[in-house]
């Protein structure tokens, strides 16, 4: 079962094309990590899932539903952006009622990564009280508490601290044991290692590698996920 | 429409408990309250609050609404991410900007005028039509600076593009259509002048004012005009509906380009 297809994926910023038409499709179920340097496309195509970006040419296909300006198929999505913020006067509390408001559920407030993460005490501060940090966990709780089909994690771990790092990876990995997709970019690749299955190698907009993380691993015969990245980066071996 | 009034909601949370919200209203009282004890005739009071509304309310709706649509860029992202459609997205965000900007302003005009409410009962229909001509201005320009700060990517661009419409409309305008009559004023102009100025939010505002009292003749060229040609009824009707128009285009092109745009 595939959860997410691309295309010929094509999406172009005035001259410079991001994407370089991709194809590609995504598994139901597992954890797929896209990788890649900066600049590489990783966000633009994250965006182009969530409909943020519109696709010069191609298609995009989520659950079954061609992406065409719908907005729907979003309620299946719970996404981590590398850095979003709210209204600065609104308090933590306020801000999950409304998105429960606009998904019409309750959002399961005794959710433990809300309880792990200790965010109940933060319920009455105002957004821009909260540190960097909390802010990022907040981030978290609202991708993971409506309990969504497929979850997008943007350098989901950056500005975390070890610890709740430590907590959102298990977390990842419990809502994979029960059935989710999770599709994520991370820079650090070590921290991805041990839990993701799939890769998918972004270079100057277009793929490079898109399989199991040990089949590469194997045939770049490197001793980890990170020296098989490098080996992709300088043109070795594939 | 539920979740378009959800949005609005929370947006005004937010604006209802932000300093700079409540820092203009301040001013619009200390500025009307000083204006009335200063003066203490009404109709003074009354051609002088028009002047706030046709410079500073422009210019701090346009000012507010371009630097809230370059601060909120990561919230309007993170929103767009939900199940919501863009233009519901859009429109809270806009409509929850003209209300909150629009109350500050009204709660700045009416509590000095109902401090001295004996002052005015002569007045009372012109401080309506202030208020009202306020409320079009702030609306009129939170749709442009919409307009301005979704099309330019780049915040120093926008931000120079939206004092420079404020500055085109409340004194350059004025000072191009004075040189075109000058340089013509042997050709009788009313009707093109008429024209003309019905294409600037903020002459429409003034005229619109001065239309409803005595003193239009003083007050300006245009107005006069105005009032020779439809007459007081008319012309007030006709302002309102080019005030509308003009609530309006800045709205539906920010829409549209809102609707298409890569965040």
């Amino acid at each position: 079962m595939t959860a997410i297809t691309a295309e010929n994926l094509i999406k172009d910023f005035g001259d410079f094309r991001a994407i370089d038409k991709i194809s590609l499709s995504i598994a139901g179920g597992e954890i797929t990590a896209i990788v890649g340097p900066n600049g590489s496309g990783k966000t633009t195509f994250i965006k182009s899932i969530l409909g943020l970006v519109k696709p010069t040419s191609g298609n995009i296909i989520v659950n079954g539903v061609k992406l065409n300006g719908t907005f729907k198929y979003r309620e299946q999505i719970g996404y981590m952006p590398q850095q979003a913020s709210f209204p600065e006067n609104i308090t933590v509390k306020e801000t999950i009622d409304l998105l429960c408001d606009i998904r019409n559920k309750t959002g399961d407030l005794s959710e433990e990564l809300i309880n792990k993460f200790n965010l109940q005490k933060e319920y009455n501060k105002k957004i821009k009280t909260l540190s960097g940090g909390t802010k990022q966990k907040l981030n978290a709780v609202i991708a993971f508490i409506f309990d969504p089909e497929i979850l997008i994690l943007d350098e989901p771990t950056a500005g975390l601290d070890p610890y709740a790092s430590g907590i959102l990876k298990d977390k990842i990995l419990s809502v994979r044991k029960g059935g989710k997709t999770i599709l994520l970019t991370s820079h650090i690749l070590s921290e991805l290692e041990d839990m993701v299955e799939n890769v998918i190698f972004l270079l100057e907009g277009s793929i490079r590698y898109n399989g199991k993380v040990n089949d590469l691993i194997e045939r770049t015969s490197s001793s980890n996920l990170e020296r098989a990245i490098a080996s992709l980066i300088s043109g070795v071996a594939v | 429409m539920k979740v378009l009034s959800k949005i609005v909601k929370y947006q005004l949370q937010d604006a209802f408990r932000s300093r700079w919200l409540a820092a203009y209203s301040l001013f619009l009282i200390v500025f009307s309250y000083g204006l009335i004890s200063l003066t203490g005739d009404s109709s003074k009071v009354v051609l002088s609050l028009m002047n706030l509304v046709i410079t500073i309310v422009p210019l701090i709706s346009i000012v507010f609404g371009t630097v809230y649509i370059y601060n909120s860029r990561d919230y309007i992202v993170f929103m767009l991410s939900q199940p919501i459609d863009r233009k519901i997205l859009f429109l809270g965000v806009y409509l929850g900007m003209c209300v909150s900007l629009a109350a500050a302003f009204i709660t700045g005009i009416i509590l000095p005028i109902l401090f001295y409410a004996n002052y005015f009962v002569n007045n009372l229909a012109d401080i309506f039509i202030v208020l009202i001509s306020g409320i079009f201005e702030t609306i009129i320009f939170i749709g442009l600076s919409f307009y301005i700060a979704i099309k330019n990517e780049n915040k120093l661009k926008g931000f120079g593009i939206s004092i420079f419409c404020w500055l085109f409309f409340t004194v350059i305008f004025d000072g191009i259509l004075l040189m075109i009559l000058q340089q013509f004023q042997d050709y009788p102009l009313e009707k093109v002048s008429l024209l003309i100025i019905s294409i600037n939010p903020i002459d429409l505002a003034r005229i619109w004012i001065t239309l409803s009292y005595d003193i239009s003749s003083l007050m300006g060229y245009t107005s006069a005009v105005i009032k020779d040609i439809y007459g007081t009824g008319w012309g007030s009707f006709i302002t309102i509906l080019l005030l509308t128009v003009w609530a309006l285009w800045p709205l539906l092109l920010g829409l549209r380009n809102f609707n298409r745009k890569d965040m």
